[in-house]
């Protein structure tokens, strides 16, 4: 049951991928504004939850989105409905130029927000002619956080967007996800927890494609012990 | 002289007609993952079209029209209906277009006959024209400028339209393009389309350089064509025409200057080659 502070209610979402039940009944909330990180161990289903929300994988189960149900709809409804989606490893269309990969993203009735986008990303409007799979990492996920921010959206899924970046260019990601959220709702899977406890409010925690844990960051990072049984890590603080 | 002069225009009416097949079935490919064996059979419906309307009407360029449009709405047609259900499922995929290819072929078959029919065309597609002492054949030349224009129309309408954009980058990853709000599907049925037009195209110029049409010839060209796609590199436009190129002149050269048979043999070489030493094609990408 959604409450209207409720953005995304996920219930019993599973999702098998060939033999594999990846995902077994998953559910969580995620409440209005700033940033929900879903957090776990490498192969636990964060980015199959994800791509099962979007309707990239098959799923059942029951997904809300404002109170809408959008289990049932393709991909390309569930984004036009304002869900914005940053995949793990960028996937921009090497082949393209970076104007070319945004103009693809704009979405029909706009509005189309380029001035954000290149006040965020200004590296991105030097280079609107240079093909995408020119780019370096970091303007890689520049373009691909670009291509969903330049649409409204009600909620925008971001998939370890710091995947094999240098450390100065994660200071730079993470200030603009701070901008980010504050202009949308965010569920943000990621496994640096340094860039986590700076962005997330909420975390929902996986482990073998079930929910273990729900609740506020600082109570699960702030415990070590709880932090080590549920990630595998511990957190520098 | 003349003889290299001769060989190479005809390689490259050769070239032009694989190319007119091969890039239709390599968009399919590339957008779709669909290996379409009933490509084969629209080059026959529109080699019979063409023959059929072109004697109805006495107009062989009304005949070629009337194919492009039959063909056009049927392979739209045959997507929309049959295809869409299978997407992600290669081996009913490829039951279902070879079953296509063999069922439309035998239907053309008892209807029409196994004999060829002729196909008038008009007088001075079968004369010749003098280039450098070589006397060409001018039904080369029309081959090799719808070719080009083919070309040229389609590399604008890739670049240059939102369509365009959707398929080129659906040749990529398909998913996210989806995951950006585009409808695929009807980029799907866009490009099927296109392949009937652009194959009925082939199938009706075919019958025109041969001066008739038969039910086997979607069949034969279509082995030459995968062989295009796949040296060019499946989903690649521009390596399509390189490859098409080719091929066709190398055929033409090895079939004149090699063996009886050399030209076949040598396309076969060049396709195991391309296999070892370059699997993704000449301008096709690494698959990720």
């Amino acid at each position: 049951m959604s409450t209207p502070e409720t953005v995304l209610s996920v219930s019993s979402l599973d999702v098998h991928l060939g033999e594999s039940h990846v995902l077994q009944g998953v559910s969580f909330e995620v409440r209005s504004g700033g940033v929900t990180a879903l957090l776990g161990r490498n192969g636990v289903g964060k980015t199959t939850t994800l791509r099962g929300l979007l309707g990239l994988v098959p799923r059942k189960g029951e997904i809300l989105l404002e109170g809408r149900d959008i289990s049932r709809l393709h991909t390309h409804e569930v984004v036009r409905l304002g869900v914005g989606y940053v995949p793990e490893n960028r996937d921009v269309f090497a082949g393209l130029t970076v104007q070319e990969n945004l103009r693809l993203a704009e979405r029909p009735g706009g509005p189309h927000h380029y001035d954000l986008v290149y006040e965020l990303f200004p590296r991105l409007r030097e280079r609107l002619r240079q093909r995408a799979g020119t780019m370096s990492g970091g303007e890689q996920q520049m373009l691909a956080l670009a291509r969903a921010l330049l649409n409204d959206n009600r909620l925008l899924l971001i998939d370890e967007p710091s995947q094999g970046l240098a450390p100065h260019l994660v200071t730079q990601l993470a200030d603009a996800l701070a901008r980010v959220a504050s202009l949308v709702t965010v569920v943000l899977v990621e496994q640096n927890l340094n860039l986590v406890r700076r962005l997330a409010r909420d975390a929902v925690v996986l482990d073998q494609g079930r929910v273990v844990w729900t609740g506020d960051v600082g109570g699960l990072l702030n415990d070590d012990e709880r932090t080590r049984d549920y990630l595998g890590v511990g957190v520098a603080r | 002289m003349s003889t290299f002069i001769l060989l190479t225009i005809t390689g490259l009416g050769l070239a032009a007609l694989y190319f007119l097949v091969a890039s239709g079935l390599s968009l399919i490919y590339g957008l779709m993952d669909v290996l379409n064996f009933a490509h084969g059979a629209f080059l026959t419906m529109g080699g019979y079209a063409a023959w059929l309307i072109g004697d109805a009407t006495g107009s062989f360029t009304l005949g070629v029209l009337a194919a492009l449009v039959i063909c056009t709405l049927l392979a739209a047609l045959m997507e929309t209906t049959l295809l869409r259900r299978l997407y992600g499922s290669h081996v009913p995929q490829v039951l279902l277009t070879v079953g296509l290819l063999l069922a439309i072929t035998a239907l053309i078959r008892s209807i029409y006959g196994s004999d060829a029919h002729p196909l008038t065309t008009p007088a001075w597609m079968n004369e010749t024209t003098e280039i450098l002492g070589a006397p060409i054949p001018n039904n080369r030349f029309l081959l090799i400028l719808v070719a080009v224009a083919v070309y040229l129309a389609m590399s604008a309408f890739l670049a240059r339209t939102r369509y365009g954009l959707i398929i080129r980058a659906g040749v990529e990853n398909r998913a996210m393009v989806t995951a950006l709000g585009i409808d695929v599907r009807r980029a799907f049925t866009l490009v099927f389309a296109i392949g009937g037009a652009l194959a009925a195209l082939a199938g009706a110029l075919t019958g025109a350089i041969n001066n008739a049409v038969s039910p086997e010839q979607g069949i034969n060209l279509l082995i030459y064509a995968f062989i295009v796609v796949i040296i060019g590199g499946l989903g690649s436009f521009r390596g399509s025409a390189l490859a098409a190129i080719l091929v066709g002149l190398l055929q033409q050269y090895a079939n004149f200057y090699g063996l009886v048979g050399a030209g076949d043999l040598i396309v076969v070489l060049m396709l195991a080659a391309i296999l070892l030493i370059r699997p993704q094609g000449l301008l096709g990408r690494v698959a990720t």
